[in-house]
Protein backbone atom coordinates (compact mmCIF):
# COMPACT_ATOMS: atom_id res chain seq x y z
CA UNK A 1 0.00 0.00 0.00
CA UNK A 2 1.15 3.40 -1.10
CA UNK A 3 1.13 6.16 0.87
CA UNK A 4 0.60 9.49 -1.24
CA UNK A 5 0.55 12.77 -0.35
CA UNK A 6 -0.58 15.67 -2.68
CA UNK A 7 0.43 17.76 -4.85
CA UNK A 8 1.87 14.80 -6.61
CA UNK A 9 5.06 15.30 -7.99
CA UNK A 10 5.82 13.86 -11.62
CA UNK A 11 8.29 11.49 -10.29
CA UNK A 12 5.65 9.73 -7.50
CA UNK A 13 3.28 9.78 -10.94
CA UNK A 14 5.44 8.02 -13.06
CA UNK A 15 6.32 5.62 -10.16
CA UNK A 16 2.54 4.59 -9.76
CA UNK A 17 1.46 1.50 -12.09
CA UNK A 18 -1.93 0.44 -12.61
CA UNK A 19 -3.38 -2.00 -9.93
CA UNK A 20 -1.40 0.04 -6.89
CA UNK A 21 -3.59 0.20 -3.65
CA UNK A 22 -2.80 3.87 -2.69
CA UNK A 23 -3.71 5.63 0.60
CA UNK A 24 -4.07 9.66 -0.43
CA UNK A 25 -3.53 12.78 1.92
CA UNK A 26 -3.78 16.66 0.94
CA UNK A 27 -6.44 18.78 -0.95
CA UNK A 28 -9.29 17.08 -3.55
CA UNK A 29 -12.03 19.13 -4.91
CA UNK A 30 -15.56 17.45 -6.29
CA UNK A 31 -17.01 18.15 -9.17
CA UNK A 32 -19.72 15.83 -10.99
CA UNK A 33 -21.86 16.03 -13.77
CA UNK A 34 -23.45 20.19 -13.51
CA UNK A 35 -20.56 21.48 -11.80
CA UNK A 36 -18.23 20.27 -14.66
CA UNK A 37 -20.57 22.57 -16.99
CA UNK A 38 -20.42 25.16 -15.14
CA UNK A 39 -16.77 24.99 -15.23
CA UNK A 40 -16.36 24.80 -18.75
CA UNK A 41 -19.15 27.68 -18.83
CA UNK A 42 -16.21 29.66 -17.12
CA UNK A 43 -13.63 28.21 -19.09
CA UNK A 44 -15.42 29.07 -22.80
CA UNK A 45 -16.10 32.61 -21.02
CA UNK A 46 -12.23 33.09 -20.19
CA UNK A 47 -13.34 33.73 -17.04
CA UNK A 48 -11.51 32.42 -13.38
CA UNK A 49 -12.26 28.92 -11.91
CA UNK A 50 -13.00 28.48 -8.30
CA UNK A 51 -10.06 26.31 -7.55
CA UNK A 52 -6.66 26.77 -9.81
CA UNK A 53 -6.42 23.43 -11.96
CA UNK A 54 -2.77 23.10 -12.15
CA UNK A 55 -1.61 19.97 -10.34
CA UNK A 56 -5.09 19.85 -8.77
CA UNK A 57 -7.24 16.57 -8.15
CA UNK A 58 -10.82 16.40 -9.04
CA UNK A 59 -12.78 13.84 -7.34
CA UNK A 60 -16.09 12.62 -8.97
CA UNK A 61 -18.20 12.84 -6.13
CA UNK A 62 -21.54 14.04 -4.72
CA UNK A 63 -21.12 13.51 -0.75
CA UNK A 64 -24.66 13.61 1.34
CA UNK A 65 -25.30 16.39 3.76
CA UNK A 66 -22.78 16.41 7.11
CA UNK A 67 -24.26 16.18 10.08
CA UNK A 68 -23.09 18.71 12.88
CA UNK A 69 -20.85 16.55 14.50
CA UNK A 70 -19.59 15.41 10.85
CA UNK A 71 -17.05 16.84 8.99
CA UNK A 72 -19.06 15.16 5.76
CA UNK A 73 -21.65 12.91 5.16
CA UNK A 74 -21.13 10.01 2.94
CA UNK A 75 -19.01 10.72 0.03
CA UNK A 76 -17.68 7.78 -2.24
CA UNK A 77 -17.14 8.25 -6.10
CA UNK A 78 -19.49 8.36 -8.87
CA UNK A 79 -19.46 6.91 -11.86
CA UNK A 80 -16.45 8.43 -13.91
CA UNK A 81 -17.74 7.54 -17.51
CA UNK A 82 -20.20 10.42 -17.18
CA UNK A 83 -17.20 12.51 -17.50
CA UNK A 84 -15.76 11.31 -20.19
CA UNK A 85 -16.75 14.54 -22.38
CA UNK A 86 -14.85 16.62 -19.57
CA UNK A 87 -11.75 14.89 -18.19
CA UNK A 88 -9.57 15.29 -21.12
CA UNK A 89 -10.08 19.16 -21.74
CA UNK A 90 -9.15 19.61 -17.95
CA UNK A 91 -6.01 17.53 -17.93
CA UNK A 92 -4.97 19.32 -21.12
CA UNK A 93 -4.90 22.17 -18.73
CA UNK A 94 -2.83 20.51 -16.19
CA UNK A 95 -5.13 18.93 -13.72
CA UNK A 96 -3.05 16.33 -12.12
CA UNK A 97 -5.47 13.52 -11.06
CA UNK A 98 -8.89 12.16 -11.15
CA UNK A 99 -10.65 10.03 -8.51
CA UNK A 100 -13.94 8.17 -9.71
CA UNK A 101 -15.01 4.90 -10.51
CA UNK A 102 -15.04 2.76 -13.32
CA UNK A 103 -13.34 2.21 -16.75
CA UNK A 104 -13.48 6.29 -18.74
CA UNK A 105 -13.01 6.83 -22.70
CA UNK A 106 -9.79 5.67 -24.36
CA UNK A 107 -9.70 9.76 -25.06
CA UNK A 108 -9.13 10.13 -21.45
CA UNK A 109 -6.59 7.42 -21.04
CA UNK A 110 -4.63 9.37 -23.35
CA UNK A 111 -4.58 12.36 -22.04
CA UNK A 112 -3.95 10.66 -18.36
CA UNK A 113 -0.77 9.90 -20.50
CA UNK A 114 0.00 12.62 -22.29
CA UNK A 115 -0.18 15.11 -19.63
CA UNK A 116 1.69 12.45 -17.17
CA UNK A 117 -1.81 12.66 -14.86
CA UNK A 118 -3.18 9.13 -12.89
CA UNK A 119 -6.60 8.21 -12.92
CA UNK A 120 -7.39 6.81 -9.45
CA UNK A 121 -10.46 4.12 -8.80
CA UNK A 122 -12.20 4.73 -5.17
CA UNK A 123 -14.28 2.24 -4.17
CA UNK A 124 -17.89 2.48 -5.30
CA UNK A 125 -20.51 2.22 -2.69
CA UNK A 126 -18.41 3.17 0.29
CA UNK A 127 -19.18 5.97 0.97
CA UNK A 128 -19.34 5.94 4.69
CA UNK A 129 -16.00 4.35 4.90
CA UNK A 130 -14.72 7.64 2.61
CA UNK A 131 -16.58 9.95 5.26
CA UNK A 132 -14.26 8.73 7.84
CA UNK A 133 -10.89 9.82 5.64
CA UNK A 134 -12.50 13.71 4.98
CA UNK A 135 -11.43 15.47 8.00
CA UNK A 136 -12.49 18.62 6.35
CA UNK A 137 -15.03 19.81 3.65
CA UNK A 138 -15.79 23.51 1.89
CA UNK A 139 -18.20 24.19 0.13
CA UNK A 140 -16.38 26.73 -2.21
CA UNK A 141 -18.60 27.19 -5.48
CA UNK A 142 -22.19 26.56 -6.85
CA UNK A 143 -23.70 25.90 -3.69
CA UNK A 144 -27.03 26.06 -4.93
CA UNK A 145 -26.10 22.92 -6.94
CA UNK A 146 -26.31 21.01 -3.46
CA UNK A 147 -24.72 17.69 -3.29
CA UNK A 148 -23.80 18.42 -7.21
CA UNK A 149 -21.40 22.16 -5.92
CA UNK A 150 -17.69 21.84 -5.78
CA UNK A 151 -16.27 20.99 -1.97
CA UNK A 152 -12.67 21.09 -1.42
CA UNK A 153 -12.14 18.52 0.81
CA UNK A 154 -8.85 17.54 3.24
CA UNK A 155 -8.85 13.75 3.38
CA UNK A 156 -6.26 11.72 5.09
CA UNK A 157 -5.36 7.77 4.31
CA UNK A 158 -8.05 8.10 1.09
CA UNK A 159 -8.41 4.51 -0.27
CA UNK A 160 -8.19 4.16 -3.79
CA UNK A 161 -6.85 1.99 -6.84
CA UNK A 162 -4.81 3.68 -9.50
CA UNK A 163 -6.63 2.77 -12.50
CA UNK A 164 -4.61 4.24 -15.43
CA UNK A 165 -1.33 5.39 -15.16
CA UNK A 166 0.73 7.78 -16.59
CA UNK A 167 2.29 4.69 -19.11
CA UNK A 168 -0.76 4.25 -20.50
CA UNK A 169 -1.35 1.28 -18.45
CA UNK A 170 -4.95 0.41 -17.05
CA UNK A 171 -6.69 -1.91 -14.52
CA UNK A 172 -9.80 -2.65 -16.35
CA UNK B 1 -63.35 -3.90 5.92
CA UNK B 2 -60.21 -2.65 7.65
CA UNK B 3 -59.73 1.14 8.12
CA UNK B 4 -56.21 2.64 7.86
CA UNK B 5 -55.35 6.19 8.07
CA UNK B 6 -52.57 7.11 5.43
CA UNK B 7 -50.38 8.45 8.24
CA UNK B 8 -49.66 5.15 9.41
CA UNK B 9 -48.80 4.13 6.03
CA UNK B 10 -46.15 7.40 6.15
CA UNK B 11 -44.83 6.98 9.28
CA UNK B 12 -44.09 3.28 8.30
CA UNK B 13 -42.46 4.15 5.09
CA UNK B 14 -40.15 6.76 6.88
CA UNK B 15 -38.90 4.36 9.33
CA UNK B 16 -38.50 1.92 6.64
CA UNK B 17 -36.41 4.68 4.72
CA UNK B 18 -34.64 5.85 7.53
CA UNK B 19 -33.37 2.22 8.25
CA UNK B 20 -32.59 1.33 4.39
CA UNK B 21 -30.09 4.24 4.27
CA UNK B 22 -27.60 3.30 6.49
CA UNK B 23 -27.88 -0.88 6.26
CA UNK B 24 -27.35 -3.39 3.85
CA UNK B 25 -30.01 -6.52 3.75
CA UNK B 26 -28.40 -9.18 5.15
CA UNK B 27 -28.57 -11.46 2.63
CA UNK B 28 -26.54 -8.84 1.02
CA UNK B 29 -23.98 -8.67 3.51
CA UNK B 30 -23.27 -12.68 3.67
CA UNK B 31 -22.95 -12.38 -0.08
CA UNK B 32 -20.53 -9.64 0.30
CA UNK B 33 -18.38 -11.37 2.53
CA UNK B 34 -18.30 -15.18 0.93
CA UNK B 35 -17.33 -13.10 -2.24
CA UNK B 36 -14.04 -11.68 -0.04
CA UNK B 37 -13.46 -15.03 1.02
CA UNK B 38 -13.39 -16.57 -2.38
CA UNK B 39 -11.33 -14.17 -3.65
CA UNK B 40 -7.69 -14.77 -4.34
CA UNK B 41 -6.04 -11.34 -3.94
CA UNK B 42 -5.35 -8.62 -5.91
CA UNK B 43 -7.31 -5.46 -6.19
CA UNK B 44 -10.85 -7.07 -6.36
CA UNK B 45 -10.33 -8.32 -2.92
CA UNK B 46 -8.93 -4.83 -1.15
CA UNK B 47 -12.39 -3.87 -2.94
CA UNK B 48 -14.46 -6.24 -1.09
CA UNK B 49 -12.87 -5.77 2.25
CA UNK B 50 -13.41 -2.13 1.93
CA UNK B 51 -17.26 -2.86 1.04
CA UNK B 52 -17.52 -5.07 4.14
CA UNK B 53 -15.52 -2.52 6.34
CA UNK B 54 -17.70 -0.05 5.06
CA UNK B 55 -21.14 -1.59 5.93
CA UNK B 56 -20.18 -2.01 9.86
CA UNK B 57 -19.08 1.83 9.24
CA UNK B 58 -22.09 2.81 7.86
CA UNK B 59 -24.23 0.61 10.68
CA UNK B 60 -22.23 1.74 13.71
CA UNK B 61 -21.91 5.56 12.61
CA UNK B 62 -25.94 5.37 11.60
CA UNK B 63 -24.27 7.02 8.08
CA UNK B 64 -25.69 6.39 4.92
CA UNK B 65 -23.62 2.89 3.43
CA UNK B 66 -23.13 4.73 0.04
CA UNK B 67 -23.97 8.64 -1.01
CA UNK B 68 -26.12 7.68 -3.58
CA UNK B 69 -28.95 7.16 -1.51
CA UNK B 70 -31.25 6.78 -4.52
CA UNK B 71 -34.44 7.35 -6.00
CA UNK B 72 -37.13 5.97 -3.32
CA UNK B 73 -39.18 3.11 -5.27
CA UNK B 74 -42.14 2.05 -3.01
CA UNK B 75 -44.25 -0.68 -3.67
CA UNK B 76 -47.44 -0.88 -2.03
CA UNK B 77 -49.96 -4.63 -2.21
CA UNK B 78 -52.55 -3.57 -0.97
CA UNK B 79 -56.03 -5.71 0.07
CA UNK B 80 -58.97 -4.96 -1.06
CA UNK B 81 -60.48 -5.17 1.70
CA UNK B 82 -58.99 -2.06 3.28
CA UNK B 83 -60.45 1.60 3.12
CA UNK B 84 -57.79 4.17 3.41
CA UNK B 85 -58.55 7.35 4.92
CA UNK B 86 -56.63 10.64 5.67
CA UNK B 87 -54.45 12.16 3.31
CA UNK B 88 -54.34 11.15 -0.19
CA UNK B 89 -51.63 7.97 -0.40
CA UNK B 90 -49.33 9.89 -2.83
CA UNK B 91 -48.80 12.18 -0.37
CA UNK B 92 -48.65 10.48 2.52
CA UNK B 93 -45.61 8.03 0.82
CA UNK B 94 -43.76 11.73 -0.68
CA UNK B 95 -44.25 13.06 2.73
CA UNK B 96 -42.48 10.07 4.36
CA UNK B 97 -39.69 10.23 1.75
CA UNK B 98 -39.48 13.94 2.52
CA UNK B 99 -39.23 13.85 6.00
CA UNK B 100 -36.94 10.94 6.16
CA UNK B 101 -34.21 12.45 3.81
CA UNK B 102 -34.28 15.72 5.63
CA UNK B 103 -33.75 13.54 9.17
CA UNK B 104 -31.51 11.02 7.75
CA UNK B 105 -28.97 13.53 6.62
CA UNK B 106 -29.50 11.19 2.97
CA UNK B 107 -28.77 13.46 -0.17
CA UNK B 108 -31.45 15.11 -2.41
CA UNK B 109 -31.10 13.53 -5.73
CA UNK B 110 -33.76 13.83 -7.62
CA UNK B 111 -34.20 16.36 -10.39
CA UNK B 112 -36.04 17.96 -13.25
CA UNK B 113 -35.09 15.93 -16.50
CA UNK B 114 -34.50 19.03 -18.30
CA UNK B 115 -33.66 21.92 -16.37
CA UNK B 116 -31.81 19.58 -14.14
CA UNK B 117 -32.73 21.39 -11.22
CA UNK B 118 -33.05 19.72 -7.94
CA UNK B 119 -36.23 19.06 -6.03
CA UNK B 120 -34.43 19.66 -3.14
CA UNK B 121 -36.24 17.03 -0.74
CA UNK B 122 -35.74 13.90 -2.90
CA UNK B 123 -39.58 13.80 -3.77
CA UNK B 124 -41.65 12.35 -5.81
CA UNK B 125 -41.13 8.45 -5.29
CA UNK B 126 -41.39 6.01 -7.67
CA UNK B 127 -44.71 4.37 -6.45
CA UNK B 128 -45.73 0.89 -7.41
CA UNK B 129 -49.59 -0.18 -6.29
CA UNK B 130 -50.81 -3.11 -6.36
CA UNK B 131 -54.52 -4.31 -5.24
CA UNK B 132 -54.60 -7.53 -3.95
CA UNK B 133 -56.87 -9.95 -1.87
CA UNK B 134 -57.39 -9.59 1.93
CA UNK B 135 -57.22 -6.57 4.69
CA UNK B 136 -53.38 -5.86 5.11
CA UNK B 137 -50.72 -3.44 3.64
CA UNK B 138 -47.51 -5.06 1.95
CA UNK B 139 -44.72 -2.06 1.85
CA UNK B 140 -41.13 -2.83 -0.14
CA UNK B 141 -38.56 0.45 0.12
CA UNK B 142 -35.88 -0.01 -1.99
CA UNK B 143 -33.42 2.98 -2.61
CA UNK B 144 -32.08 2.70 -6.13
CA UNK B 145 -29.02 4.18 -6.72
CA UNK B 146 -28.22 5.28 -10.21
CA UNK B 147 -24.97 4.30 -10.86
CA UNK B 148 -26.68 0.73 -11.94
CA UNK B 149 -29.88 1.52 -12.90
CA UNK B 150 -28.21 3.84 -16.00
CA UNK B 151 -26.81 0.42 -17.02
CA UNK B 152 -30.26 -1.31 -17.05
CA UNK B 153 -31.78 -2.48 -20.22
CA UNK B 154 -34.62 -3.54 -22.03
CA UNK B 155 -34.97 -6.18 -24.86
CA UNK B 156 -37.40 -6.69 -27.31
CA UNK B 157 -36.99 -10.57 -28.50
CA UNK B 158 -37.97 -12.01 -30.83
CA UNK B 159 -39.96 -15.48 -29.37
CA UNK B 160 -37.68 -17.95 -31.52
CA UNK B 161 -34.71 -16.38 -29.41
CA UNK B 162 -36.40 -17.95 -26.37
CA UNK B 163 -34.30 -19.23 -23.17
CA UNK B 164 -31.07 -18.58 -25.13
CA UNK B 165 -32.00 -14.94 -26.25
CA UNK B 166 -32.91 -14.46 -22.90
CA UNK B 167 -29.98 -15.55 -21.06
CA UNK B 168 -27.29 -13.91 -23.57
CA UNK B 169 -29.64 -10.66 -23.00
CA UNK B 170 -29.00 -10.76 -19.33
CA UNK B 171 -25.36 -11.34 -19.94
CA UNK B 172 -25.25 -8.95 -22.45
CA UNK B 173 -25.98 -6.50 -20.25
CA UNK B 174 -23.51 -7.00 -17.77
CA UNK B 175 -20.79 -7.27 -19.84
CA UNK B 176 -21.85 -3.97 -21.68
CA UNK B 177 -22.18 -2.31 -18.35
CA UNK B 178 -18.96 -3.78 -17.44
CA UNK B 179 -17.10 -1.85 -14.12
CA UNK B 180 -19.40 1.25 -13.92
CA UNK B 181 -22.14 -0.15 -12.07
CA UNK B 182 -20.36 -0.30 -8.77
CA UNK B 183 -20.13 -4.85 -9.20
CA UNK B 184 -20.17 -7.03 -8.04
CA UNK B 185 -23.77 -6.67 -9.13
CA UNK B 186 -27.17 -8.34 -8.44
CA UNK B 187 -29.21 -8.69 -11.61
CA UNK B 188 -32.59 -8.17 -11.86
CA UNK B 189 -34.72 -9.95 -14.81
CA UNK B 190 -38.30 -9.68 -16.33
CA UNK B 191 -39.26 -12.17 -18.47
CA UNK B 192 -42.62 -11.77 -20.89
CA UNK B 193 -45.36 -9.23 -19.67
CA UNK B 194 -45.38 -6.02 -22.03
CA UNK B 195 -42.60 -3.23 -22.73
CA UNK B 196 -43.93 -1.40 -19.21
CA UNK B 197 -44.53 -4.56 -17.03
CA UNK B 198 -41.06 -6.26 -18.05
CA UNK B 199 -40.25 -3.88 -16.83
CA UNK B 200 -41.74 -3.27 -13.18
CA UNK B 201 -40.73 -6.98 -13.48
CA UNK B 202 -37.18 -6.49 -12.95
CA UNK B 203 -37.57 -3.83 -9.95
CA UNK B 204 -39.37 -6.24 -8.13
CA UNK B 205 -37.02 -9.12 -9.00
CA UNK B 206 -34.31 -7.24 -7.38
CA UNK B 207 -36.49 -6.75 -3.97
CA UNK B 208 -36.18 -11.12 -3.48
CA UNK B 209 -33.23 -11.49 -1.58
CA UNK B 210 -30.14 -13.26 -2.90
CA UNK B 211 -29.81 -17.33 -3.02
CA UNK B 212 -33.22 -17.44 -3.23
CA UNK B 213 -34.81 -19.20 -6.77
CA UNK B 214 -37.86 -18.66 -8.87
CA UNK B 215 -40.74 -20.83 -7.73
CA UNK B 216 -40.63 -22.45 -11.71
CA UNK B 217 -37.89 -24.80 -12.22
CA UNK B 218 -37.24 -23.89 -15.83
CA UNK B 219 -37.02 -19.88 -14.62
CA UNK B 220 -35.00 -20.97 -11.72
CA UNK B 221 -32.46 -22.59 -14.02
CA UNK B 222 -32.25 -19.34 -16.27
CA UNK B 223 -31.23 -17.98 -12.97
CA UNK B 224 -28.43 -20.25 -12.17
CA UNK B 225 -26.72 -20.01 -16.01
CA UNK B 226 -26.72 -16.70 -16.49
CA UNK B 227 -25.22 -15.76 -12.87
CA UNK B 228 -22.40 -19.00 -14.11
CA UNK B 229 -22.22 -17.20 -17.05
CA UNK B 230 -21.83 -13.66 -15.48
CA UNK B 231 -18.95 -14.85 -13.39
CA UNK B 232 -17.19 -15.91 -16.24
CA UNK B 233 -17.10 -12.94 -17.96
CA UNK B 234 -13.58 -12.15 -15.18
CA UNK B 235 -15.32 -8.60 -14.87
CA UNK B 236 -15.21 -8.89 -10.56
CA UNK B 237 -15.65 -6.27 -8.02
CA UNK B 238 -15.13 -2.95 -9.04
CA UNK B 239 -14.48 -4.03 -12.61
CA UNK B 240 -10.92 -5.20 -10.87
CA UNK B 241 -11.58 -9.05 -12.48
CA UNK B 242 -12.05 -11.64 -10.09
CA UNK B 243 -14.31 -14.16 -9.51
CA UNK B 244 -17.77 -12.18 -8.49
CA UNK B 245 -19.57 -10.38 -10.82
CA UNK B 246 -22.60 -10.96 -9.64
CA UNK B 247 -23.97 -11.80 -6.59
CA UNK B 248 -26.99 -13.34 -7.84
CA UNK B 249 -29.60 -13.05 -11.02
CA UNK B 250 -33.29 -13.20 -10.03
CA UNK B 251 -35.83 -13.70 -12.77
CA UNK B 252 -39.83 -12.62 -12.23
CA UNK B 253 -42.10 -13.37 -15.07
CA UNK B 254 -45.42 -13.03 -17.02
CA UNK B 255 -47.41 -14.32 -19.71
CA UNK B 256 -46.77 -12.13 -22.80
CA UNK B 257 -48.22 -12.10 -26.15
CA UNK B 258 -48.10 -13.84 -29.06
CA UNK B 259 -45.42 -12.11 -31.14
CA UNK B 260 -42.89 -11.14 -28.66
CA UNK B 261 -40.44 -12.07 -25.56
CA UNK B 262 -39.74 -8.78 -23.85
CA UNK B 263 -36.94 -8.95 -21.40
CA UNK B 264 -35.89 -5.92 -19.03
CA UNK B 265 -32.76 -6.21 -17.21
CA UNK B 266 -32.31 -3.76 -14.31
CA UNK B 267 -29.08 -3.61 -12.54
CA UNK B 268 -28.56 -3.39 -8.89
CA UNK B 269 -25.00 -2.58 -7.33
CA UNK B 270 -23.96 -4.33 -4.64
CA UNK B 271 -25.27 -1.78 -1.99
CA UNK B 272 -28.32 -3.60 -2.04
CA UNK B 273 -30.72 -1.81 0.73
CA UNK B 274 -34.57 -3.08 0.75
CA UNK B 275 -37.12 -3.33 3.40
CA UNK B 276 -40.22 -4.96 3.51
CA UNK B 277 -42.89 -4.90 6.19
CA UNK B 278 -46.61 -5.85 6.46
CA UNK B 279 -49.42 -3.18 8.32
Amino acid sequence: MKELTLPLSKKTVKELKAGDSVLISGTIMTARDCAHKRLFSLLDDNKPLPFDLKDAVIYYAGPCPAKPEQPSGSCGPTTSARMDVFAPRLLNLGLGAIIGKGEMSDEVRKAVKDNCAVYFAAIGGAGALYADAIKKSECIAFDDLLSEAVYKLEVVNFPAVVAYDCHGGSIY
Amino acid sequence: MRKINTQTIENKIYEMALKAGVNLTPSCKTALKKAYETEDGGAAKFALKTLCDNAEIANKKDMPVCQDTGMAVVILEIGQEVFLEGKPLKTAVNDAVRRAYADGYFRKSICDPITRVNTTDNTPAAIHIEICEGDKIKITYLPKGFGSENMSRLYMLKPAQGVDGIIDAIVETVRLAGSRPCPPVYVGVGIGGSFDTCAYLAKKAITRDIGTHNEREDIAQIEKTALEKINALNIGCQGFHGKTTALGVSCEWLPTHIAGLPVAVNIQCHCIRCEKEII
